[in-house]
Order: C-alpha cells, then structure tokens, then sequence
C-alpha cells in the first residue's frame, strides 16, 4: 500500500511541475532558488531530529556551488547532470572530513563548531584572488546532456525541472530513511545515549552518517542555486546563509518532508516582499515572521499539514 | 558442558586503588548467579570489566571459548552479552512499544550502521517480536504509553526486555529491584526470572538484598575489598558467619528469617 502522504506529495509535485512555468519569471526564478535551497532544509531537518542545530551548514552549500562554477569556467565540462554529482560528492567528502571533529560535540559546542568550519571556508573565499575575493563570479550556463537552451522562458523551465526533479528524489530518499532504524532512532538519540550505546548503536557514527547526508544534501542544494543566480560570491559561505537555512528551518518544523519545501518557498517570498516593501529595514519584517512561527506555530508550517490530518482523522472516526 | 563464561586471574586497578584482584570464576550456561558485596567492594568493577565498560588491568575474560578481553563495549553486545541498568534506561518520550521496537530492530539489525540505514523500523518481524516480549515481561497494558510516565517497576521491566531484545546468551543486571518497593520486589523478580528462563539466558545479578539473592541466584559471588572470598550454594554463604559479618550482617538476616 502506498502510504497516504507520499500520494498527496506526488501530486503536489506534479501540479508544481505542470504549473510552475507559467508563471512570471520573476516567481520561477524565485521558487527555483527557494527548491533548491530546500535541499539544505532537508539536511537540516534530518539533525534537528536528533537535537543538533548546525550554524554553518552554508560550508556545504557554498562548496556546491563553487564546485560547478569551478568546473564551467575551467574544465570544459558543462553537463550539469555531471557537475551536480561531483558537487555532492566534494561535500559529502567535507562533511565526512569534519564529521570526524563534529559528530563527538552536542548542543551549543556543535552549533560553535560548525559555524567557525564555516568561516573558514569565507575567509578563504574572500582572501583567494582567482576565485574572484568578495566579487565572486559569474556562473556559467550549463547543457543538459549535450542540449543548450537559449537564455529566457526554456532555460528557466527545463532548470526548475531540474531542481524539481532532484527534489523529488531527495524527498523520496530522505522519507524512506526516516522510516528505516537509523532514521527514526532521532528522538531516542536526543532521550538517551546510553540506552543506544549498550544496544549495540555507536551514536557518534549515527550522527556522522546524519552529517554526511545533510552535507550532501546542502552541496546538491548550492549547486543548483548557484545555477539559478548565476552567480557565486563568498556570501553563500557566510554564517548569515547558515542563520537563514536555519530560519527556514524553524518555519518549516521537523514534522514532514513536504514543510522543507513550503517553508523553504515562504521564505524566499516573504523576503522578497520585504525587500520591495521595506528596502531598508526588511529585516525586521522577517523577524517580526520568525517571531510570529515561534509564537503561534512553535512545530512550524508542517504542523498545520499534521494538524489538517488529525482533524481529518478525527472527523472520520466521528462519522463511524 | 562447557563454560558461558570465564573470568581468569581479573584485576582492575585505578593508579594504585585496587579495584578489583585474582578474580577466577566460571559460569556454566543457564545458571542465575547472584553478586553480593559492601559498597566499592568490586562488584560493578567486575560487570563494567564483562560488559568491555572497563579494560582489565590483568586477566582475560572468556565468553564461550572467545577472548573478549578489553574489547569495546558494542562489540561484546554484539557477541552476545548485554547489561540491565540499576537506574533504568529508556527512551522516555517515546511509547513502551515505541521503545521496545528500537530495541528489537537494533538487536535483529546487528548494530551495524549501513544496516541500520536500509532496514526498515516496522518491518512485520520486528513489530511481532517487540509484542512478544511486552507479553512475556507482563507489560503489554502500558503498551502505548509514553515511557516517562511509567512506575519504577515498569520502567526496570521495559529497561530489562530492551536489554534481552535479539537473544542474547547472558545478561548482566545491575541492582534489579533497587528503587523498588518491597512488597513489589518478589513480584517483579518473579517475572523477570521465569522470562530470563524461558529465554534460556544466564544472569549475573548483582543485588543488595539478601532474600533475593537467597529466593533467585542458583550460586552466590562474596565480594570483599575487590576480592571474592565467598562463592557457593547462596544458602550457606549467607549462613556464613564472616560473610554476614562483612556484608549481609546478621540484623538483616534475622528479620529474614522471622518473615520467613
């Protein structure tokens, strides 16, 4: 039997799919950012699961897409199929590496910790003249198996599609994974590692794995952002973009897969209507947003998805 | 028969704290052995050595013709040893069914990571077992509730059938009835015991009462000053004069008999 919220996130996806290109540009641009952004909300979720709360996770993000800036400009290659997966693969190579130091830290000591990885990456960017210091650099088009389309309308849609079609995998992967031992093992690791340890589980290793992931998924997510902008600057290694997928995070809540990519959605909107309504202070107006979530949807947007189920449930077991 | 387990010439010291010295002893399969002995008298430095917690300063530690001598303490969980905590240990905000399945799915998974990763929790298999044990703990009526609101009886129920989830061989229970109520603790050993046995496992238990010890243990460990200076019938031993005199003491062991 095909589980009831995978039926509904199918046809989410495909009407998102459908629709999406024919709206203005300006909202395929902004929700092709917004999903891929959401692949590092998706990482994110899966370690606030467990209780850890990562402030730099825009070191993955920013050597994703590095990495395919990096290969277009210099090697030759342009097929972004190809260019995304090495992408993954460096990140998923980096937070392998720092796993080794952050998986043994918790709590406040492993938010520090991956937030000062981070800043070493920025420093390195802004200091590195070639990689075009603070300026950063233009991003080149990529080719889908050999296909260029021409900039405009085919681009930004075949593009969107792209970054959906990941997504939709991502998704797929990520809630079969919440289903498996180790996936749903997150709240026994935040109630008791010892229980885990003499179980037979090394929590360290658990949270290592969760790390590799999220990084992947963070690398996957910079790269086809960096895609989207066209650009790469040192920005996306800064530990504000670690603050803001962590904002995103908060409004989207752990509860389900599908709240990364509304939350990851609202956010790129809501700071878009920030800017044109309140150039200089839109700040505040998404603070004054986190602030509303925290008070009125302290499990975030999913909840209401959650909370529209259990009425459902409730008004079925009623009618029985 | 050969031995489930075997302790050769064990000594754990801390600098120059003794902790634990010349421990020598073999325990046949199925047999339910009581440990005795004051505080800091080497009772927990001993399991803490079985269960790899503690590497042994000296000695080897066999676990059915298999040196586990100082290996890690998943490793020795693996192969089949695992540990009951005195305080229990649980997962208090999920369910006792929540809790039971993790416990049974780590144990048929094996512990290890990639397999973790691709088994599914709510495998057909795991959910049957994880039942089967609430059932045989008698604790199939708290079922659904969150583990942080059970009694502390439940509680050292729910924490010994995690424990024994996926089998193993021996068990070692630290204090089973500690924090429990007396007129509970004959009741909740009763249980515990008759399901160990029915899973044909072999326990240590270290334990503080002596009527326990006496109702349960087919065979008693003294321990004195990180020595073991008694190791018998449970009924002699705790006749002995020397041991009611360093451990037991004899008050408690008339107030024993006069129940009895």
């Amino acid at each position: 039997m095909i589980p009831r919220s995978l039926s509904i996130g199918a046809l989410a996806f495909i009407v998102v799919a459908i629709a999406g290109p024919f709206f203005p540009a300006w909202l395929i641009s902004l929700a092709t950012v917004a999903f891929a952004n959401a692949l590092v909300v998706l990482g994110l979720i899966i370690l606030w699961r467990s209780g850890l709360v990562p402030f730099g996770q825009a070191l993955y993000y920013a050597i994703g897409a590095y990495t395919v800036a990096l290969i277009g400009r210099y090697s030759g290659v342009h097929d972004i199929f190809f260019m995304v997966v090495v992408a993954a693969l460096l990140a998923a190579l980096t937070a392998y590496l720092t796993g080794l130091l952050l998986a043994r830290y918790r709590e406040i000591f492993f938010a520090m910790l991956s937030l000062a990885m981070s800043m070493i990456l920025y420093g390195i960017l802004v200091k590195t003249e070639t990689l075009g210091s603070t300026d950063g650099f233009h991003v080149e088009a990529p080719r889908w198996l050999g296909y260029a389309p021409a900039a405009g309308w085919m681009r930004r849609a075949i593009l969107f599609w792209t970054v959906l079609a990941f997504d939709g995998a991502a998704a797929l992967l990520v809630s079969l994974y919440f289903r498996s031992i180790a996936g749903s093992l997150a709240a026994a690791m935040r109630d008791n590692e010892i229980r885990l340890e003499f179980l037979g589980i090394s929590v360290n290793r658990l949270i290592h794995l969760n790390l590799v992931i999220a990084g992947t998924l963070a690398g996957i997510g910079g790269a086809l952002a960096a895609f989207a902008v066209e650009h790469v600057d040192p920005d996306m290694s800064y530990w504000t973009t670690s603050g803001g997928f962590v904002f995103v995070t908060v409004l989207a809540g752990s509860g389900s897969v599908a709240a990364a990519f509304a939350g990851s959605f609202v956010f790129e909107l809501l700071k878009s209507i920030a800017y044109d309504l309140l150039p200089g202070t839109w700040q505040m107006f998404l603070g004054a947003a986190l602030l509303l979530t925290i008070l009125f949807l302290p499990e975030g947007l999913g909840s209401l998805l959650l909370r529209h189920r259990r009425t459902l449930k409730a008004i079925r077991a009623a009618g029985r | 028969m050969n031995a489930i387990l075997t302790a050769r010439d064990l000594e754990k010291a801390f600098g120059s704290l003794v902790a634990a010295r010349d421990i020598n002893v073999v325990v046949p399969p199925l047999q339910t052995v009581g440990i005795i002995g004051a505080n800091g008298a080497g009772k927990t430095t001993f399991v803490n050595m079985i269960t790899g917690h503690l590497r042994p300063s000296k000695g080897s530690i066999h676990f059915e013709d298999r040196d586990i001598t100082g290996l890690p303490s998943r490793m020795i969980t693996r192969l089949g040893i695992t540990l009951s905590f005195q305080v229990a240990q649980i997962f208090p905000s999920l369910t006792v069914f929540d809790n039971m399945c993790a416990a049974t799915a780590i144990a048929r998974a094996g512990g290890g990571l990639l397999a973790t990763a691709l088994t599914p929790l709510h495998a057909p298999d795991t959910l049957a077992e994880a039942e089967a044990a609430l059932e045989l703990f008698r604790i199939a009526q708290y079922r659904n509730l969150l583990a942080a609101t059970l009694p502390q009886g439940v509680r050292k129920l729910l924490d010994i059938a995690m424990a024994v989830a996926g089998s193993p061989r021996l068990l070692l229970l630290d204090e089973p009835t500690s924090g429990i109520s007396i007129e509970e603790k004959f009741g909740l050993m009763d249980v515990v015991m008759s399901a160990l046995k029915a899973r044909r496992i072999t326990v240590l238990f270290v334990e503080h009462d002596m009527d326990i010890v006496e109702r349960y243990a087919d065979r008693v460990l003294a321990f004195y000053d990180g020595a073991v200076i008694a190791d018998g019938d449970p009924v002699e031993t705790l006749e002995n004069p020397r041991i009611q005199e360093l451990i037991s003491g004899p008050k408690l062991k008339t107030e024993a008999a006069r129940r009895a």
